[in-house]
């Protein structure tokens, strides 16, 4: 830097005059102020859940159902249903939407109008708010169908929602393996097919599992489509497949809903489970990534 | 397999890489991933015909200028008011308050990440940042109704229990990530030389920052910008929350509103009769609400395309 100054002008590259300077501080003081907001921000809300929440953790919310008694009063129905549902949206969102990446990366040729609105309408529906699936949830599922609110309405819907995060993380991991593996399997003879299964597959799982998680764990603690198919305020049994429900997020928002400050803590003590399972998913999917990863 | 037979039936033009004997079941393979594919297509199909059809039984009913230019939002009372405007209104006060949270604390972020940090901390503090997206938003809702909200009382700002300040406010925290990571990837896309043109020239870094780099990657900027607020325009939990539940024609922050999704929210969690007037106002307003974000969610994955196709 000093290189390139004079005594004449002491002007280092990338600083300049005395005034910019001033500027160039006032201006990195905004940027990093910016940043801290959000961290502040995150910072409060744990602090706020914690202090609020950890009193009334006990053995009793996992294991007890609702009541109007704050003081009997637990989430076991609730945690159970999250865990139901979780399973069933696994179950559903990779086949599709790993089908739906392979077809868009390795089958589907993108010149075509019908490919690039495929494309166009996974975009769009990434961006659809939640409550509107829960809108569709209500219109086709409960009534429809006739299903009710059911817990598999519940799942159907958040696998609707989701499909798109595991689509586009299933073509990017698919995306990051290199064509030679593919030339290399077509130059022995194997199909198209036997190309996917065999080597795209087994190489993009990493990614693809990641994403899956990290879309779970989005499903997990989404509240709003849940309230138009599910939310029955008190159910003490444990969850069937047909069966009314109450995920673990309704039921924190019932209980926030309620006028008593016990109700409250309650929630809060809810919200440190929900935010546990949710860490401890995410802690998959990095360990994951950073586990099977693989540099090409 | 009948499909099978006639792509054989046409002589191949060159030799392919490949298997030369089609396997049975390559073909029904791709017929089962494209019925995967079509999944999302009858989603957004779904969607359409799943609010239309009551919203249009809807309008035969009530009056579409009404319901559009309408003062009074009442379904439940005798007699019902189907009028629009306070739940659009109660959308756009929370949005407005959510916008001026996440565009200059969104943006500011996002220069620092793309600019300013080092690789080693930039790998660090992106993904700690989305980890504020990552937290459901009924926790998000508990913190504007339990912090957010005694915390304005605290510093003078005469808020009530709910307010679409509050909600406001906890919205534009929650996009923060959204907004950051949308732009720094269309800073991340402007080419070196731009920056290096403007040191040799002498500007100092937050210049080139905010003359070269931010113009260079303002459609980018600006999608992040039309995402975040399509994003605060759907938020449900927060504003249901910490919002209210009062349908109100006003903009004033301090007072309790009620957005479209809160009203959409509150309808569908009690029992309504099928087919009755008040569960068709679901659907009107969730027409309105997908229509509105539609827009600008097509609006910002042009803006979006537009820069990737400068630079690469």
């Amino acid at each position: 830097m000093s290189a390139e100054t004079t005594a004449a002008h002491p002007v280092a590259i990338g600083k300049g005059r005395d005034s910019e300077r001033f500027f160039g501080r006032l201006f990195l003081f905004y940027l990093l102020f910016s940043l801290a907001i959000g961290f502040t921000m995150l910072a409060a809300l744990l602090i706020k859940v914690l202090i609020d929440g950890i009193p009334s953790l006990s053995w009793q919310l996992l294991s007890a159902g609702p009541s109007i008694d704050p003081a009997k009063a637990g989430a076991r129905p609730a945690i159970l249903a999250s865990l139901y549902i979780g399973a069933l949206l696994i179950a559903f969102t990779v086949p599709i939407g790993v089908g739906t990446a392979v077809y868009l990366e390795e089958y589907a040729r993108k010149d075509r109008w019908y490919n690039r609105f495929l494309e166009l309408n996974i975009q769009n529906l990434a961006g659809v708010p939640s409550i509107v699936y829960g809108i569709l949830g209500l219109a086709f599922l409960v009534r429809g169908l006739g299903l009710g609110r059911v817990l598999l309405a519940g799942a159907l819907i958040l696998t609707l929602l989701v499909l798109p995060t595991v689509i586009v993380a299933s073509r990017e991991a698919i995306r990051a393996v290199p064509d030679s593996i593919r030339q290399g399997a077509f130059a022995l003879g194997a199909t198209k097919w036997q190309v996917v299964w065999k080597q795209v597959l087994p190489a993009s799982i990493p990614g693809i599992a990641t994403g899956s998680i990290l879309a779970l764990s989005r499903a997990i603690g989404e509240t709003a489509p849940l309230l138009l198919v599910g939310a029955v305020a008190f159910v003490s049994f444990n969850p069937t497949l047909l069966g009314s429900f109450t995920a673990l997020p309704i039921q924190i928002f019932q209980w926030i809903a309620r006028p008593q400050d016990e109700f409250k803590a309650l929630a809060a003590a809810a919200i440190i489970v929900l935010l546990v399972m949710l860490l401890g998913l995410n802690a998959v999917a990095i360990w994951m990534r950073n586990r099977y990863q693989q540099r090409w | 397999m009948a499909t099978q037979d006639i792509t054989n039936a046409g002589a191949r033009p060159a030799p392919r890489l490949g298997a030369r004997k089609r396997r049975p079941g390559e073909d029904a393979i791709k017929v089962a991933l494209i019925a995967c594919a079509f999944i999302s297509v009858a989603t957004t199909l779904g969607i359409v015909i799943a609010l239309l059809q009551p919203a249009i039984e809807f309008f035969r009913e009530i009056n579409f200028i009404d319901f559009i230019t309408g003062t009074r939002w009442a379904p439940l009372f005798e007699p019902p008011d189907f009028g629009v405007l306070p739940l659009i209104s109660g959308t756009i006060s929370v949005t407005i308050w959510a916008t001026l949270v996440m565009i200059p604390f969104g943006l500011g972020a996002a220069i620092y990440l793309s600019e300013y940090a080092r690789p080693r901390i930039r790998k660090w503090l992106k993904p700690a940042l989305e980890v504020l997206a990552g937290i459901p938003t009924v926790v998000f809702g508990y913190f504007a109704l339990l912090f957010m909200t005694p915390l304005l009382q605290k510093v003078g700002i005469d808020v009530g229990t709910f307010s679409a300040l509050s909600a406001g406010i906890v919205v534009g925290v929650l996009l923060i990530p959204t907004v950051a990571s949308i732009s720094e990837d269309a800073m991340a896309a402007v080419p070196h030389d731009l920056r290096s043109g403007a040191y040799a020239l002498g500007a100092p870094k937050f210049k080139v920052a905010t003359r070269i780099v931010v113009p260079a990657a303002i459609s980018g900027i600006v999608a992040s910008f039309v995402l975040g607020i399509s994003r605060a325009i759907g938020e449900t939990m927060i504003v249901y929350l910490a919002a209210g539940g009062q349908p109100n024609l006003s903009f004033n922050p301090t007072e309790a509103v009620q957005t479209m999704t809160a009203f959409i929210g509150a309808t569908g969690l009690g029992d309504v009769p099928t087919g009755s007037l008040e569960y068709k106002t679901i659907f009107a307003v969730g027409l309105a609400l997908f229509v509105m974000t539609l827009v600008m969610n097509i609006f910002a994955i042009r803006l979006v395309r537009k820069y990737r196709e400068v630079y690469e």
